[in-house]
């Protein structure tokens, strides 16, 4: 009798722990089977994306050793602020001693800065840290708007689709990621010369003015756009509230 | 035993032997037990947000117009029009507070700016969730008894779309959903039913493949059913993912199905082949094929418009009488095709058609051996185009387009989460589940009959957020506040230029009253815009009106009695109300106001940044060239058009400039004087 009461309880606590264990997450780390000395990025850093929507571009990094050669089989790591997930987190450079991973950015418009780590053989960490950009819903109207009536003047960069008028242009306009010229401008001094042109802050009549053509919210999205695409990045400048 | 049982009736007799002693330990418990409630109201999450809260605005500089805008206790935004009763911003506390941009740590952050807010349309309504909960858990997991968790912010767009039914800008991600699903063909076989009842409709034009024998082989069909997108990346058709035998029996049925299609069909004759090997290339690039049609160069890149389908290939596919068949009159075959009807001669017929026919790839059909069809592999390859739905995208003789084919989509987006089969591993959740449905339908079951689409991680993505936006509330908002899309239009030009329009596909290019593409300009207005002589010259000998585009008008080859007929209907047809074509002269301008007019061009509205008028000193490359713009435009036109380029064009990047009359006046005068060849304007 006391036996089988015995074996009932160590059944029944067998039955309950078996139901309390979790699947084990599995954790996909690889041994690496080679070590290198520097990381670089090849690819996919400064890329811009919507908030919470995975990068167009992959980002690919690659692993060298002291002499400069690529590594292959080092393990390496993503890692990022809360809200953004790589597909993988991790991995072993390929035979060309890369690696890339899809990222996915956060909820919040902003820059997110993301790291990749990879370990020397003398267990050293080596970082690697990349921005990218994600836009909001302000931004996202600013970015549209770019497209359809900045970007063919002030991005040089052409393409047969999109053959850029920069290089036409007598007085060069600023590429929007130029944060040296740009933070230095208030936001009203934006509104102004895209209201009113150029010559409004005694620049070349070149640039059209927008006031007309453009509702103050557009203008208001555009600048939150040319505000988040500059770099060095843009920091609003007056009172800082922060308490530390 | 006996010991226990002794020192609980002590217990018993200390407590409740005197009476005055038992009515004293009962009203303690009474009192402790009524205690519960304000206990669990005080120790409560989002007492704890709120009290978070005030320390941080403690230290602000701000802190006294936070303190006074802060309201404690459970908040709450009721509208009874929308169903919502959230209580989000009892622990969002500072979602309004502009000055609090520097705060990162949830729940504080202000809300980025929006053109709704909270009071408006609530929280639930684009994050989902449970609105009236007041924990975390509650309001942002989902739980047996919660079924709605917060939606990810990948997916946000979708809420936009429960009432925007139109393309929204700032929506990138649900407009290029809403594209792909009419796109991709998935409404062919998913009925998705909108608000006002009707069914969203395919853009995508299917083959049909009635006359499917004339235009290719069986070999090619199997190799086709069996990759679409190793005979072209840009394939639109999933892969079925067909065993051999499938393959085999269904390339049989449709062969042996296809009824030949009456009609001339004569080859030209070969002799005629153009003796010059790069004539078909220059002809190819001359029509402007590449604006409809790519080809994947050497690189891998697919080059080209993706109007009509990809060529790179395309002499592995079609038998070359049918190509110049179709090359010679593409209605013939298939009367709806967006392809235009060239005027091609037989010599260009047979240049062109060699071309493309040179466009092969031997690998694709170096492993395909088909036996002779017997009668049952045509029966079985019957039966399997009837399984697999075939004809809902295809018209196939004998065939009827199926009804409710696949699953209806109308209200996906509030699919219980207690009605999906998930896989292993998989989060449990809707969007997660919509988008491991599009990504490999078939993981959920060999049996299924969904096949396996092309789409990168971003275009999955979109269609999930455009799916997640079919939801019951989609259905069952108050007219008053859903955004309708614009019906599109059927217009249909009338007469002998109605039949010339379709004719030459004007449609896929260029819009008119709101029905066509945007590829090129609209032409609604276009009576009023242009001269009738340029008119006529520009569609005998199409020129390049805009020097950056790599589209353009191709040459269709019309006579001058088709030319007359058209140029005619829209110089009278297509005029706008808003002024007259003739109210303003076309020449013979005083000379100071057109050297007043040069004057404002190059100095004070510098036009030269996007146009070009003296070609060797203006680079300006945006705009169309205005060398004969005097020629081209009317001047009433060119008048209006500088008072306000948008009332003409709305969405037209040239800004409004907000001219006053005489310098509009001006600027006409100018420009009406630029006529062209012969009369360019004297140097600086």
């Amino acid at each position: 009798m006391k036996q089988r009461i015995l074996i009932f309880t160590v059944i029944a606590c067998a039955m309950v722990l078996s139901g309390c264990a979790r699947k084990a997450v599995p954790s996909p780390v690889p041994t690496p089977t080679g070590f290198g000395s520097a990381l670089v990025e090849s690819s996919g850093g400064k890329q811009t994306g919507a908030v919470g929507t995975t990068l167009g571009q992959p980002v690919v990094v690659q692993v060298n050793d002291d002499q400069g050669n690529a590594v292959t089989g080092a393990l390496v790591e993503f890692s990022g602020p809360a809200g953004v997930s790589f597909d993988p987190a991790s991995g072993l450079t390929d035979s060309s001693g890369q690696l890339s991973t899809n990222v996915s950015l956060g909820g919040m418009a902003g820059r997110y800065q993301v790291t990749a780590t990879t370990v020397s053989k003398a267990q050293k960490r080596v970082d690697l840290k990349l921005e990218e950009i994600a836009l909001g819903y302000q931004q996202l109207v600013g970015a549209e708007l770019n497209d359809k009536y900045c970007s063919r003047c002030h991005d040089p960069e052409s393409t047969p689709e999109r053959v850029s008028n920069y290089d036409n242009l007598e007085i060069k306009p600023h590429p929007f990621t130029e944060g040296d010229t740009l933070n230095k401008m208030s936001d009203a001094d934006l509104v102004a010369i895209i209201s009113h042109g150029g010559p409004a802050l005694n620049k070349s009549a070149l640039m059209p003015p927008y006031g007309y053509t453009l509702s103050k919210t557009e203008i208001q999205a555009l600048i939150a756009y040319i505000r988040l695409a500059s770099d060095p990045p843009y920091r609003a400048s007056g009172m800082v509230y922060a308490q530390k | 035993m006996q010991s226990s049982r002794n020192k609980l009736s002590a217990l018993w007799q200390t407590l409740f032997g005197d009476p005055i002693r038992a009515f004293g330990v009962v009203s303690l418990l009474l009192l402790l037990s009524l205690a519960i409630a304000p206990a669990k109201n005080h120790f409560s999450e989002w007492r704890h947000y709120q009290n978070q809260y005030l320390t941080l605005i403690r230290g602000r500089g701000d802190a006294v117009t936070l303190r006074r805008h802060f309201q404690g206790g459970i908040q709450q935004i009721w509208l009874p029009e929308i169903g919502a009763v959230d209580r989000c911003t009892t622990c969002h506390v500072g979602l309004k507070e502009a000055s609090l941009v520097d705060v990162s740590t949830q729940p504080f952050r202000r809300h980025p700016a929006i053109p709704h807010t909270a009071e408006q349309f609530g929280c639930v309504m684009c994050h989902r969730g449970q609105g009236a909960a007041t924990t975390v858990e509650e309001a942002h997991s989902s739980t047996l008894a919660w079924e709605q968790p917060i939606l990810p912010a990948r997916y946000i767009e979708s809420s936009c779309g429960q009432c925007h039914r139109a393309p929204l800008e700032g929506t990138p991600q649900l407009n290029s959903g809403r594209n792909l699903l009419a796109q991709s063909g998935c409404v062919h076989c998913h009925t998705i039913k909108l608000p006002d009842g009707s069914a969203m409709k395919g853009t995508d034009d299917p083959p049909s493949l009635l006359h499917i024998a004339d235009k290719t082989t069986r070999d090619w069909i199997y190799a086709w059913l069996k990759d679409p997108q190793a005979y072209a990346v840009t394939a639109k058709m999933p892969n079925f993912k067909l065993r051999d035998a499938d393959a085999r029996d269904i390339s049989a049925f449709l062969i042996a199905n296809s009824s030949p299609l009456p009609g001339d069909a004569s080859p030209v004759a070969a002799g005629q082949k153009a003796p010059d090997p790069t004539a078909g290339a220059s002809l190819y690039g001359e029509s402007f094929c590449a604006s409809c049609h790519a080809v994947q160069n050497a690189a891998g890149n697919v080059v080209g418009g993706n109007l009509g389908p990809e060529l790179t290939r395309i002499g592995t596919k079609v038998k070359p009488e049918w190509l110049q068949a179709w090359v010679r009159n593409p209605r013939a075959y298939d009367p709806p095709t967006e392809m235009p009807h060239y005027r091609f001669s037989d010599q260009q017929i047979a240049v062109l058609t060699g071309f493309l026919l040179n466009k092969t790839d031997a690998d694709l059909l170096a492993n395909v051996h088909l036996d002779p069809a017997t009668p049952e592999q045509i029966a079985h390859g019957k039966t399997l185009v009837t399984e697999y739905g075939c004809a809902s995208c295809h018209q196939i003789v004998g065939i009827k387009k199926p009804e409710n084919f696949a699953p209806e989509l109308t209200r996906i987006g509030s699919k219980p989460v207690t009605q999906l089969v998930f896989l292993p591993g998989m989060a449990h959740n809707l969007p997660d589940y919509i988008a491991a449905k599009i990504r490999q339908p078939r993981s959920f079951g060999s049996a299924l009959k969904m096949p396996q689409y092309t789409f990168t991680t971003a275009q999955i993505d979109a269609l999930a957020t455009a799916l997640l936006s079919l939801t019951d509330r989609t259905q069952n908002l108050p007219a008053a506040l859903t955004v309708p899309s614009v019906p599109a239009s059927d217009y249909q030009p009338a007469g002998k230029a109605g039949q010339l329009i379709t004719d030459l596909a004007c449609f896929s290019c260029h819009r008119i009253n709101g029905r066509g593409g945007d590829m090129a300009p609209d032409l609604t207005w276009e009576g009023s815009s242009v001269q009738r002589q340029w008119l006529f010259e520009f569609l005998k000998n199409p020129n390049t009106l805009r020097p950056a585009l790599i589209r353009r008008m191709p040459k269709f080859n019309l006579s001058d009695a088709d030319i007359n007929v058209f140029t005619d209907y829209i110089m009278t047809v297509y005029q706008t109300p808003a002024f007259d074509r003739d109210s303003m002269p076309s020449g013979g301008y005083p000379p100071a106001q057109v050297e007043q007019g040069k004057q404002l061009f190059y100095s004070k509205y510098a036009c030269q940044s996007c146009h070009i008028v003296d070609t060797k000193m203006d680079k300006g490359y945006i705009g169309p060239t205005l060398t004969q713009v005097g020629s081209r435009l009317t001047a009433a036109w060119m008048y209006q058009w500088m008072k306000n380029p948008q009332a003409l064009r709305p969405g037209t990047i040239e800004p409004n400039r907000n001219m006053s009359d005489d310098d509009a006046r001006a600027l006409t005068a100018y420009l009406a004087s630029l006529k062209g060849s012969g009369k360019r304007e004297a140097k600086q």
